[in-house]
């Protein structure tokens, strides 16, 4: 628990949108440039400040989705009644200007020297600081084994399916669709629980690093159950979204 | 001075009786989001027992004896680190001043320890004056785990990461050492009028 990330002053900064991707109907991952960007590590946010033209301020923070040395990335979910995640799914378009600090936090990390094995566990788009993980075990030729398992509504609302469907070599993806499955599904279609952990999860023995992100419900749930499962706590990382939390 | 972005405009109209409740860069939230590093301890009250040490020396409360202790209602507004504000939540607690008393410690700082290994900094004037409590209850009710239960610090003129859940010890001393979050970049001392979020700001 040393303090790796103890830096600077943490300046706000002018960042220029450089793409704009669709993900799935209602989730975006906007690519920015930044300039002087000091890097980050995989895992940490960035907070967004949004500014009207009566001077009105709206902050928010969210996960970095690219990998440390990749250009810096947001995967924004629009939430209807949310303030600025509505602006920046459906407004913000490549060429703007968007007002940013970070990267921040520095718990809720992973390096290759960390290890593993990794057990990733998403629930909706709690899966965007583990995709920046995926990427900087890719990036840096890791071959710790990881199990990530995801779990999303529908199969339309799975974040970077695209790179999810063919994970590296090493890389287990395992979905499992709460809401609604499509025809002919034969992957998991229930919540995460305990019975559904102990067929997915590696077992403790392995001395396995475990990171949760998703919403609060989920997060106490598999956390809850890792314990159990005799994973020590400290290898139990987690990152909670409250239901108003991501706005 | 920001720059205006392009398109936006202001969704939320808080009410006026919030006006002067809302510190910089914060929303008034219904809900009670939780943020927590890893996974919620659940120490059960029988090995539960909080202190208050320096040096060597420590007065120690068994959970019996804590509830003993004159409790104090308190309606307080509470401020997340995370950009949420909660108007008018209702806890019930030991003051600090009353623990402090008790204790016969002082100390210019106090390191907060919890169950979970969390950590967190704050100067003791901050948690005297009527401002600090170690709370157990919310709503009338105990304390949920995933909120900080069995008992939490409840600091609520500072960044809500100072309200230490799960809280179990202070620990008196003469330097300001950082915590938990303030080792990772986040303000020794965390004032969201001021928006000290991080170091430096």
């Amino acid at each position: 628990m040393a303090g790796t990330a103890l830096r600077g002053r943490l300046t706000w900064q002018i960042a220029k949108v450089t793409a704009v991707a669709v993900e799935t109907a209602s989730v975006r991952t906007i690519t920015l440039d930044v300039p002087g960007w000091p890097g980050h590590q995989a895992g940490q946010h960035v907070d967004i400040r949004l500014t009207d033209e009566d001077g009105y301020v709206a902050e928010r923070s969210y996960s970095i989705a690219s990998a440390p040395g990749e250009p810096v990335a947001i995967t924004v979910e629009r939430l209807d009644d949310g303030e600025v995640s509505p602006y920046l799914t459906d407004e913000l378009r490549a060429g703007d200007d968007l007002e940013l600090r970070g990267p921040i936090g520095g718990y809720f990390v992973w390096e290759p020297d960390d290890g593993g094995p990794l057990l990733l566990l998403a629930g909706g788009s709690g899966v965007v600081p583990l995709r920046s993980i995926l990427r900087h075990r890719e990036r840096t030729r890791s071959n710790v084994p990881v199990r990530l398992l995801y779990a999303s509504r529908t199969l339309d609302d799975v974040i970077y399916r695209g790179e999810l469907d063919q994970p590296a070599v090493g890389v287990e993806v395992v979905y499992t669709l709460t809401r609604h499955q499509p025809p002919g599904w034969t992957g998991y279609a229930r919540r995460v629980d305990a019975a559904l952990l102990a067929e997915v999860a590696w077992a403790a023995g392995v001395m396995p690093l475990a990171y949760a992100c998703g919403p609060t419900s989920f997060v106490e749930a598999v956390s809850q159950v890792l314990v159990h499962s005799s994973y020590p706590p400290e290898r139990v990382k987690t990152e909670r979204f409250g239901t108003a939390g991501g706005t | 001075m920001s720059p205006v972005s392009r398109g936006f405009h202001r969704r939320r109209q808080d009410p006026a009786a919030n006006a002067g409740r809302v510190p910089p860069g914060q929303y008034v939230t219904k809900d009670f989001p939780v943020l927590s590093a890893g996974p919620t301890p659940h120490t059960p009250t029988e090995r539960w027992s909080f202190s208050i040490g320096r040096g060597g020396q420590r007065k120690t409360w068994s959970w019996a004896e804590f509830r003993a202790l004159p409790s104090q209602d308190v309606t307080v507004d509470i401020h997340c680190v995370t950009k949420w504000t909660k108007l008018d939540t209702a806890w019930q607690g030991v003051s600090v001043d009353t623990l402090l008393d008790l204790s016969g410690h002082d100390g210019p700082f106090a390191l907060a320890h919890c169950d979970g290994g969390y950590t967190t900094s704050l100067p003791v004037e901050d948690l005297r004056g009527g401002k600090a409590w170690v709370a157990y209850a919310r709503d009338g009710r105990p304390l949920e785990p995933e909120h900080g239960g069995p008992a939490r610090l409840l600091v609520p003129h500072l960044y809500f990461w100072k309200s230490a859940k799960w809280v179990r010890s202070l620990e008196l001393r003469d330097t300001n050492d950082p915590g938990f979050w303030e080792n990772y970049g986040y303000h020794i001392y965390g004032d969201p009028w001021r928006e000290q979020r991080y170091a430096g700001d």
